[in-house]
């Protein structure tokens, strides 16, 4: 079993997609824990107030330390001045590009399409078509051939990590995208995924994008100076840092092919600050169950499904620990997966349809962890 | 021409008000909602993007949210308004007579 797994192709363009398709795995019905109808409705209930204030004190905060961060221009303070901003530019530009592309963040819709209009173009991620990439996502959960929002296969790809911790990875196939997009094209993967009325769209967004960056270029090269940059399209990269270790934590280490988000999603407690930062999408598990709730209520629906969930991970440092361990492993052993159990209280968990005995035979021939 | 009749689906208080149920008759599955303003619709049971049960959405004014990916329609005419949803419902005249809901379909047509 795990030689059969050793060199699986990622890509959704390859033959994991039909195999996917072929098990049952794509489009399939997951697994969600028994919550009454009434305290679900309580919980998916919209408002604004929430983001208004978090939004506001998000590009408060950046105002002030952009302003900080010109004063320092020219001496070594610019230098944990500009981490400071690009971290609190790219870290909320990703979880707010998440939560307003579900359309959830705000009660009122133009609110959650102004925001993640903007947040899309901090992050470097071509709006309509990540709006697409994800919505695949949460169909097809680290489906092998499916999911195209996988960060890094089995055996596990280290340069990949290690890129993104500035973006160096992503970032550069985002910016040949849009380029392909303002050309009135799309890569082979996102053919994959954007349906044909959806095209237009993605190629007048590149458009804009790209006159945006290009006035930023114009600014440098007037200026003579990279600080215009250093506000606009480079914080997506050297403020990367915080991105990668919150994204991490979100699936690596656990089960692929499975239908089951107890299985393959993680769900790490984190601070208020971080909380902050990533909109509490540390409650992971419960936002791929329930992907209805807005982020404010989740740690509400966190209590109402945890009876039936494996522990949380106490911490982003324990996290990233069981994350990085277990790529360590998978690297040597690339069918390893962290094995958690479920509470007493918990029905039992969901491999999927026609997978409980192959995930069993997986786990039994190989070396396999309880945390 | 197919042949439409009236099937009874539910009690009306089943349904709360701003809420959607779901209602299976034969292979078919649809969803009957109670909007704010009291008047009830019925539409195909599942959210035209992907195979996923509208009743468990949420009810927003004339909206319903699909569960699984936020795709919105609008429930009196079954027109997405928010994507991933692109296709409308295909809706279904509703009438309440006696405390009852009752929607009209076609006969041997599939949903």
């Amino acid at each position: 079993m795990a030689s059969s797994r050793l060199k699986r192709d990622y890509s959704i363009t390859g033959p994991e997609n039909k195999r996917a398709q072929e098990r049952g795995l794509a489009a399939a019905e997951w697994y969600t824990s028994p919550i009454p109808r009434q305290r679900m409705k309580e919980l998916m209930k919209r408002r604004n107030g929430p983001a208004i204030r978090d939004t506001m004190i998000w590009f408060g905060s950046l105002i002030i330390l952009g302003i900080i961060a010109y004063q320092t221009w020219g001496t070594w303070w610019a230098l944990p001045a500009f981490l400071a901003y690009g971290i609190l530019y790219a870290t909320p530009g990703d979880s707010r590009w998440h939560e307003c592309g579900h359309g959830t963040a705000f009660k009122t819709p133009w609110m959650n399409e102004v925001v993640y209009q903007i947040a899309s173009f901090m992050v470097l991620r071509s709006a309509t078509p990540w709006r697409w990439s994800h919505a695949r996502h949460h169909t097809d959960t680290i489906i092998v051939g499916r999911d195209p929002e996988i960060i890094t296969e089995r055996p596990p790809v280290w340069k990949i990590i290690l890129m993104q911790i500035f973006h160096l990875y992503g970032g550069p196939v985002e910016i040949k995208r849009i380029i392909l997009h303002v050309l009135g094209r799309l890569d082979q993967q996102e053919q994959e995924y954007i349906p044909a009325s959806e095209r237009q769209k993605t190629f007048w967004e590149a458009r804009i994008y790209a006159l945006i960056l290009l006035g930023v270029l114009a600014a440098c090269m007037y200026s003579q100076s990279i600080l215009p940059a250093m506000y606009i399209f480079l914080p997506s990269f050297y403020g990367g840092i915080v991105v990668i270790l919150f994204g991490i934590t979100q699936h690596l280490g656990l089960h692929e092919d499975v239908l089951d988000h107890r299985l393959n999603t993680r769900t790490v407690y984190m601070n208020p600050i971080f909380r902050f930062l990533y909109w509490n999408m540390n409650y992971h598990t419960e936002h791929h169950m329930f992907p209805m709730v807005p982020y404010h209520a989740l740690p509400q629906l966190h209590q109402e499904m945890k009876h039936d969930c494996p522990a949380a991970s106490p911490s982003l440092a324990a996290a990233l620990k069981e994350v990085i361990t277990a790529l360590i492993k998978q690297k040597e052993n690339p069918a390893y997966v962290v094995e958690r159990p479920l509470p007493d209280t918990a029905r039992p968990y969901f491999f999927g349809i026609n997978q409980e005995a192959e995930v069993h035979a997986a786990a039994s021939t190989s070396d396999t962890a309880v945390s | 021409m197919t042949a439409k009749s009236w099937i009874e689906a539910c009690a009306a208080e089943e349904i709360d008000v701003e809420d959607v149920i779901r209602f299976d008759f034969e292979d078919r599955t649809f969803a009957i909602y109670r909007t704010e303003d009291n008047m009830y619709y019925a539409t195909d049971g599942f959210c035209t993007h992907e195979r996923v049960h509208l009743a468990t959405g949420l009810v927003m004014g004339n909206i319903i949210e699909c569960p699984k990916h936020n795709g919105r329609f609008n429930i009196p005419t079954g027109a997405a308004k928010r994507r991933p949803a692109c296709e409308a419902l295909q809706t279904y005249p509703v009438k309440v007579e006696e405390g009852k809901v009752f929607i009209q379909i076609e006969e041997g047509s599939q949903t």
